[in-house]
């Protein structure tokens, strides 16, 4: 929303010794964010008058249409000056810089020798003189509107400051020169003058039969002004003043019957559209479309319309979309005489639904959908009536007016309440002035509070208690720290994923964060299959490209590394903590409990059940080498020994004990990835990556990768620790034979579980695959200690024989001998 | 056995010991003066020919020679081997400039760093901190908030939305609806603070990301009051941005919150938009079962993004999304 100062002190008394800045800081101060200030005129200097087309000489040798005008700018000789647009003819009346002007951007004007003539001057556009945007030609002014050889910055009205301003979406009120005036009044304690005092007795006689207004349905509108006028001249032209406020707004001048409705709207708030009476079968009748049909707007779109679209309808068709935009067929245009104004108090929900059905977000839809008072629709139509029969022939012929105004009711305030949120004291007589600051009627005795009619948001205490803040200054809160609880901690499951990411971190890992979307190609080409391929689709994803949930982790840190390899990344390794989203459940319809109570506990349990559950995961990828290589040689590669680390590591991280498998699981080599089992259940993976997934993302060979179901992970037990003995360790060396599809886990359980209790530990110490005919050796280092005493060779030699008979019988494994 | 032989055969020796200027110089000079054919020697294998008187005298006048020959070979030994060590440890040096780290590199992400630094910040201050799902029900992420069917930011231009539509399931959009949740679940006093990722359909460029972060803070506990709001900001944006930073609220809008407002830094000598923040509104506590008699409440909201932007300086979103490692790296584990 724009705001003219030139406009604003129409209605609020301002001394000059209040500065721009300062009313942009009252602005803010009172919750509306100033955007700009914008000085117009500030870097411009004359001389700029208005002039008349006297001759155009189209000089054609060039690339580009080139114009050699003539021009009187009301001196004794015509001025000629070169000029690169087009869109004017002999007569149009424009405007132009003479030499010794300066134009914004520091433009200086002055006689100059071009495309082989002397230019003197410049006929200027909107943009050139820092008015406007529109740079699509130059201005050009209505006949009798201008006069010539006039200083044009004084015409143009060009020294203002224009403020633009953000306006809440609560506060539909200051969409219009009348509420900005307001609140600049009130924020800097100034006298305001509301322009609809000048209305409130403004009546017009009947002289004869008015377009008929009707109401079907109250919810949809309240109150409906139609003001019929008749002899109007189209031919009557804007009056510059009112053309530059429209234009200082940021709209555009289009015909004075536009116009005036614009100027009106901006000024007051309320939307108003004007239909051409002629194009009216009947009366005018407000209710829905009620059925599908096309219509086409006035921006001259047909737009397919749904049955609950509330309409403007005439006896036969539709004709405008309520309080969105009118439509073609009954639009003004250059034969217009008499001219039907509608004024509508439309519900701000229909509208708002309107606007966003037909994706039309118009200057009266943003209004009408925040909320327009009530009371303007008979002002504002009583001041269309004033300013168009004013400034044309056009006369009033009849007011018809259905419904009636309905406001915002009473509020009860406990003026303790406003304290008691604001955290300090505030007087009820402060209170009651400051609400009454806003327009409200205050009952001090009682505290009951009448919002004003363009206050339709003022409806609790908790409003009113903002309206007090607001306007005593939200700076005057003190600031006071709250009683708080004396402890708090992380919980165990937050402790245990930072301890996780700070480990990786630690351990050379870097962690990525991906957005979680994906597409069924991905997921199709990693080899997920069943719950693990099935997710959740966006309606609206940003691109069509990633439209699904992810389903898995991996996928994005592939990603992320593609981009760092792209980027000339050789050897790192990365790590990714986040949800995961598998459509394992199907999704109920719409669970919505009534609001301001409590649902009771089964609807919250419902609520809470019908939110898929989201699994949260870490997920590693290990790519090109182990550690950089430098002038201290080469370093290995990393595999997929390196990823089941990992994921052990993060398992005994927690203090979990598992167990590990084999698995062909996607994304994984199926021959080389592990699953790590805890309490029966598969809770990590990890391994080298299928070689076809390394060769399509362009991945270093024999990269790796582990994921980790954090969320899967019991709760690690309190720990009852073993008494460390003291006695003397024996070690034991036994080297098996076995077949190379005998797993090593497999061998290890069989001597443990042989050894007996005083088996300390056991360590793969060696492994050999080249004993050919399908074997291989393994070779454990078992140490064996009993808490109370040595143990003698006997026993020792005992432990050790049981446990390699475990381990014959359990993998038919062959003691190897020296 | 003349005594003045005895001393110059200690001279001798002790002059050749010193004259030894390495570790074999010195054993030459030992074998001479202390061997078996040296003067010394030679004359304590005599002692066994003299009368015992004679025996006694000599015996003495060569042990104290021997010993003090020893003391001297001892000292010359402890000055050639010190000598020795020190030209090896000088040949043994090394560049220690040379770079030596091989391992890669590791990192936190930095808006995991500086959710980290929040929620510490906030658990010293006695919060708790709460998440929830990232799809989330509608009536948790809009209705219960307040924010009515027509609100824009239910309309598909901001909420991306689960298939089926009717289910309401959506991207959440904020992290309120973790609020909610608190509040459902637990009785006041409530102080919490909720990171999360949150969801809005913007474009990624330079100041936008339609996957973010945000964290709020929660408090319902009796006679909790706007001011209690205020202090608890300053004291977070002074933790965050240096003791010197002041902050001012601005009036605005949130359907969740009344009376609402903005909080700005200041920052680098200019205002800077960081966040938004109110008192609950009784509707919202009603839902939630909170008795508003009795309870009030504040609550807040940040951008992570935002935050990290500003405190360092970041101009472009991209850097922040894209996972290159050379620019996470720069941030270490946020020590």
């Amino acid at each position: 929303m724009r705001a003219p100062l030139s406009w604003i002190k129409e209605f609020v008394d301002i001394p000059t010794s209040i500065s721009a800045q300062e009313i942009a800081d009252g602005l803010v101060r009172v919750g509306f964010e100033v955007e700009e200030i914008i000085e117009q005129g500030a870097d411009l200097t004359g001389p700029l008058v208005f002039a008349k087309v006297l001759s155009i000489e189209e000089l054609t040798d060039f690339k580009k249409p080139v114009r050699y005008v003539g021009l009187d700018c009301g001196e004794q000789q015509t001025r000629f000056v070169i000029c690169g647009a087009t869109n004017f003819a002999v007569s149009d009346l424009v405007v132009a810089a003479l030499p010794g002007a300066v134009l914004p951007g520091n433009f200086s004007i002055g006689a100059r020798e071009t495309y082989g003539k002397t230019s003197n001057g410049m006929i200027c556009s909107a943009r050139e003189l820092g008015l406007g945007d529109d740079h699509s030609g130059i201005m050009t002014f209505a006949q009798g509107t201008v006069e010539i050889g006039a200083d044009a910055i004084t015409g143009l009205m060009i020294n203002d400051v224009i403020f633009d301003v953000a306006v809440n979406p609560d506060r539909g009120y200051a969409l219009s020169i009348r509420g900005m005036a307001r609140e600049i009044a009130a924020s800097l304690g100034l006298t305001f003058t509301d322009p609809v005092d000048a209305l409130r007795n403004l009546t017009f006689s009947d002289t004869g039969k008015g377009v008929t207004a009707k109401i079907i349905d109250s919810s949809t509108a309240s109150i409906f002004y139609l003001r019929t006028l008749s002899h109007f001249d189209p031919s009557a032209k804007t009056p510059l003043w009112m053309r530059r406020r429209i234009e200082k707004m940021g709209m555009r001048s289009i015909s004075l019957v536009v116009d005036v409705t614009n100027y009106v709207m901006l000024e007051l708030g309320q939307p108003l559209h004007a239909f051409d009476k002629s194009k009216i079968k009947g009366g005018l009748t407000i209710k829905r479309a009620g059925k599908a049909q096309p219509f086409t707007t006035l921006d001259g779109q047909v737009r397919q319309l749904d049955p609950d679209d509330l309409m403007v309808w005439d006896d036969e068709q539709p004709l405008a979309l309520a309080g969105t935009m009118g439509g073609a067929s009954s639009e003004i245009s250059e034969t217009t005489t008499d001219i039907a104004l509608e004024a509508v108090r439309f519900d701000p929900m229909c509208v708002a639904k309107n606007s966003r059905r037909h994706r039309l977000s118009s200057e009266a839809s943003r209004r009408l959908e925040r909320s327009v008072d009530p009371s303007l629709a008979q002002y504002a139509s009583a001041r269309f009536v004033q300013l168009l029969t004013e400034n044309s022939s056009a006369q009033h012929v009849a007011t018809v007016v259905d419904g009636e105004p309905r406001f915002a009711p009473v509020v009860k305030l406990d003026p303790s309440y406003v304290s008691r949120i604001l955290g300090f004291e505030i007087s009820p007589s402060v209170i009651a002035d400051v609400l009454r600051t806003i327009g409200c009627d205050v009952n001090e005795k009682t505290f009951e509070v009448d919002p004003p009619a363009w206050r339709s948001d003022l409806l609790t205490e908790a409003d009113l208690t903002e309206e007090v803040a607001r306007m005593i200054g939200y700076d005057k809160i003190p600031s006071v720290l709250p009683p708080r609880p004396l402890h708090a901690s992380l919980t165990s499951t937050q402790k245990r994923r930072r301890a996780v990411a700070q480990m990786l971190a630690n351990r050379g890992l870097a962690e990525v964060q991906t957005f979680p979307f994906t597409n069924q190609e991905t997921i199709d080409f990693m080899g997920f299959v069943g719950d693990r391929a099935a997710t959740y689709k966006i309606a609206n994803p940003m691109s069509e490209e990633s439209p699904l949930m992810r389903v898995h982790l991996v996928p994005g840190l592939i990603e992320v590394a593609q981009r760092n390899i792209s980027r000339g990344a050789k050897d790192f390794a990365i790590f990714e903590m986040g949800s995961i989203f598998r459509s394992s459940q199907k999704l109920v319809p719409f669970i919505s409990p009534e609001l301001s109570k409590r649902p009771v506990q089964k609807i919250i349990d419902e609520i809470y059940a019908s939110v898929p559950p989201q699994p949260y995961h870490v997920a590693g990828l290990l790519v090109g080498k182990v550690e950089n290589e430098d002038w201290q040689g080469k370093a290995r590669s990393y595999t997929w020994q390196d990823a089941i680390a990992y994921a052990q590591d993060i398992l005994q991280l927690c203090n979990l004990e598992w167990t590990v498998k084999r698995s062909d699981f996607a994304p994984w080599h199926p021959g080389r990835c592990a699953e790590l089992i805890v309490d029966g259940k598969a809770v990590a993976h990890a391994g080298e990556l299928h070689p076809r997934i390394v060769a399509k993302y362009g991945l270093p060979e024999r990269s790796a990768a582990f994921a980790v179901g954090l969320s899967a992970l019991p709760d690690s037990q309190l720990v009852r620790p073993t008494t460390v003995g003291t006695m003397p360790a024996a070690l034991q060396d036994v080297a098996l034979i076995v077949d190379s599809t005998i797993s090593a886990a497999e061998v290890e359980d069989a001597l443990r579980s042989g050894a007996g209790e005083l088996l300390e530990s056991i360590t793969l110490f060696d492994r050999y695959d080249k004993l050919g005919d399908g074997k291989i050796s393994l070779a454990f280092s078992l140490v064996f200690r009993a808490p109370d005493r040595t143990l003698t060779g006997a026993e020792v030699t005992e432990m050790r024989e049981s446990a390699v008979a475990a381990a014959v019988k359990a993998t038919g494994a062959v003691l190897r001998t020296a | 056995m003349n005594p003045a032989d005895i001393s110059s055969w200690i001279s001798d020796a002790k002059k050749a010991f010193s004259a030894a200027t390495d570790l074999d110089q010195l054993k030459v000079a030992r074998l001479a003066h202390t061997g078996d054919k040296a003067p010394i020697s030679l004359a304590s294998r005599s002692l066994g020919s003299l009368s015992p008187e004679e025996k006694a005298s000599a015996g003495k006048l060569i042990g104290d020679a021997k010993a003090e020959i020893a003391q001297a070979l001892a000292a010359a030994t402890a000055r050639l081997e010190a000598e020795r060590d020190a030209k090896v440890l000088l040949e043994e040096v090394v560049d220690i400039t040379l770079p030596v780290q091989r391992n890669h590199r590791g990192g936190l992400h930095p808006i995991s760093i500086i959710k980290n630094e929040i929620s510490d910040f906030f658990i010293e201050q006695g919060f708790s901190v709460e998440e929830g799902p990232e799809l989330e029900s509608g009536w948790l992420n809009f209705d219960a908030l307040n924010i009515p069917a027509d609100h824009p930011a239910r309309t598909m231009q901001d909420t991306f939305f689960i298939e089926p539509v009717e289910s309401g399931i959506v991207l959440r959009t904020h992290t309120s609806p973790v609020q909610i949740r608190t509040m459902l679940s637990q009785e006041p006093p409530i102080y919490v603070i909720c990171p999360g990722r949150t969801f809005r359909a913007d474009e990624l460029d330079a100041t936008h990301s339609p996957v973010f972060h945000q964290v709020e803070g929660l408090v319902v506990d009796k006679g909790i009051t706007m001011a209690h709001l205020k202090g608890t900001l300053d004291n977070f944006a002074r933790h965050m941005f240096g003791p010197d930073v002041t902050t001012r609220l601005r009036p605005s809008f949130f359907p969740f919150t009344e009376p609402s407002a903005e909080v700005d830094i200041f920052f680098n000598n200019r205002w800077i938009e960081w966040g938004g923040c109110g008192m609950v509104n009784p509707k919202v506590l009603a839902t939630c079962g909170i008795d508003t008699d009795v309870y009030t409440g504040f609550a807040f909201g940040m951008g992570l993004e935002r935050t990290l932007m500003v405190r360092h300086g970041i101009t472009d979103m991209h850097d922040i999304v894209e996972g290159d490692l050379r620019f996470t790296r720069q941030f270490g584990v946020g020590l």
